[in-house]
């Protein structure tokens, strides 16, 4: 008994992480029925995407510009060891649109509204107002978590090409006004070295972590316990997850796009 | 007509509803009473489907609740939450007039926003308070407001869970007589739960008191006083003394 005790530790962690996969898959299918299917709440849909899209535009600007500026330093330094300084505005580019706009910002937006997504729903969990809802013939999947979903996915895409055009930017700026880089030349390479697929991926990863961010909000709120510390735990437990969810199908999407 | 049928619910290991059998006849107020945490809120709760059951059934008009469409079902109640679960991010008129904003009894914005200031008004609020937001509300009013949106669509069966707490006198009074207006006038069918003895006997038809997971008595409120149960008799007169502990 004590010897195995530990393998029966493991075994229950894994079949509750199981049951957690479980439980959300069912959650995610219903959420993507109640999206297709009427009634629709437009203003709830507006209200969704003026909260979590167009507020979200600062922290995505901002982790754009830094992040591309610092990116141009490292790639003009780490290259200059083997004298190919001129890569940086290629390597900017891709490095912006294919991997950091989309996760950086994915992770910033997380941060924002997978927790004010889940604490605004286990608030109103632990004062009724879920089950008012429900009493007033109105089906919370549809009124709370279709709209902020929908609105999600759809923003997401739309901050990463924004925050991908600042990124770039950044680079931009560091290299013509830094390094010496020949302001025409930097943005022709940029410019060139951009395929379709770089940015059409970028643009997908964006929806799915949009999905995920808003997706996680709604089900941790639903779930939240009773209580300002059931809130609180959910919250946190929904930015957790969100940020692990967004790296670990970062790799799966990558894999997929480039790997063959 | 409602009839719960040995309904038994428990929470982890705290078993709180034990076999609760009760039936209320349509257009009759029954009031119900009991102990703090008795499984009073709880017990509207599995009428309404916000809780399930962990066994026993619950019939509306002879049919059973869990196998109904929802909607439907749900659009013939009203009901005033115990902390009022008012929209915090809707005006108190939206909050009134919810259900007349979207489904099937949706109107247009203007009727619907007249509908809710008509309805606060029977709940002695005023047509200012129709644009601010809940949390700008007092507690008493709040509780005012949940009222307002609970018969705002004049559903045939109104669950009141503690409508008078919290209320002044005075005002306390005013929602007695609503609730005794609606029942009468409206013919609708009411659950209330209150701990005020005054509201009893101004709302009640039929009194029931919950206690150890079980309907202990019922009967006709003409017979609260006279019923010789022990328990109801210390639940009535308020008397730490009697068979129901005080913990202290
Ligand atoms: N969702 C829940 N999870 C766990 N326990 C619950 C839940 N809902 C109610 N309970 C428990 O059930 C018991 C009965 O609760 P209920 O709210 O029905 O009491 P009540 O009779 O309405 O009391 P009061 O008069 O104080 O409102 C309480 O002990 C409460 O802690
Ligand atoms: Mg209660």
């Amino acid at each position: 008994m004590g010897l195995l005790s530990p393998i029966a530790a493991l075994g229950r962690n894994v079949l509750s992480a199981l049951a957690w996969v479980g439980r959300l898959s069912i959650f995610a299918a219903g959420t993507v029925r109640h999206i297709f299917t009427p009634p629709w709440y437009p203003r709830e849909i507006w209200h969704a995407l003026l909260t979590i899209g167009w507020l979200s535009l600062p922290v995505v600007g901002m982790t754009a510009i830094f992040t591309g500026a610092a990116l141009a330093l490292q790639i003009y330094d780490g290259s200059a060891r083997f004298s190919a300084e001129a890569v940086v505005p290629q390597i900017v580019a891709i490095g912006m649109v294919r991997e950091l706009g989309p996760v950086l910002g994915g992770l910033m937006v997380a941060a924002r509204v997978a927790s004010s997504v889940a604490a605004e729903i286990g608030t109103m969990k632990v004062t009724e107002q879920i089950d008012a809802l429900v009493t007033l013939s109105t089906n919370p999947m549809k009124y709370l978590t279709a709209p902020r979903v929908l609105a999600a996915t759809l923003s997401m895409p739309a901050l990463v090409a924004v925050g991908d055009v600042i990124g770039i930017m950044g680079g931009y700026l560091v290299a013509t006004q830094r390094l010496g880089f020949n302001a025409a030349t930097y943005i022709t390479n940029t410019v060139n070295i951009l395929s379709f697929d770089d940015v059409f991926s970028g643009l997908v990863k964006g929806a799915v972590f949009g999905f995920l961010i808003a997706l996680m909000g709604c089900y941790q709120g639903m779930q939240s316990g009773r209580g300002a510390q059931g809130v609180g735990k959910a919250t946190k437990t929904a930015v957790v997850a969100a940020s692990v969810l967004i790296l670990a199908s970062n790799y799966l999407l990558t894999e997929v796009f480039f790997s063959a | 007509m409602i009839e719960i049928q040995d309904i038994h619910k428990a929470f982890g290991p705290k078993e709180i509803l034990r076999g609760v059998n009760l039936s209320i006849p349509k257009g009759e107020s029954m009031v119900i009473i009991g102990g703090s945490g008795t499984g009073k809120s709880v017990t509207l709760k599995c009428i309404l489907g916000l809780v399930h059951p962990d066994k026993g059934k619950i019939l509306v008009d002879g049919k059973d609740v869990e196998k109904q469409d929802r909607e439907e079902f749900l659009s013939r109640f009203g009901m005033l939450f115990q902390g009022g679960a008012l929209f915090d991010s809707l005006h108190v008129w939206e909050n009134v007039a919810f259900r007349l904003l979207r489904g099937k009894l949706k109107r247009p914005k203007k009727e619907a926003r007249e509908i809710a200031i008509e309805k606060l008004r029977r709940v002695g609020l005023t047509p200012d308070v129709a644009d601010q937001y809940p949390a700008e509300l007092s507690g008493g009013m709040q509780k005012r407001v949940g009222l307002a949106r609970a018969i705002a669509a004049e559903p045939e069966i109104i669950f009141f869970d503690e409508p008078t707490t919290g209320l002044d006198p005075i005002m306390s009074g005013v929602i007695n007589d609503l609730i005794r207006e609606i029942v009468v006038e409206m013919g609708a069918t009411a659950m209330t739960i209150t701990h005020d003895m005054t509201s009893v006997r101004a709302i009640a038809d039929k009194v029931a008191m919950l206690h150890g997971g079980k309907i202990r008595w019922t009967g006709p409120v003409s017979e609260l006083d006279t019923c010789g149960d022990p328990y109801v008799h210390q639940f009535v007169s308020g008397s730490a003394e009697g068979p129901i502990e005080a913990v202290r």
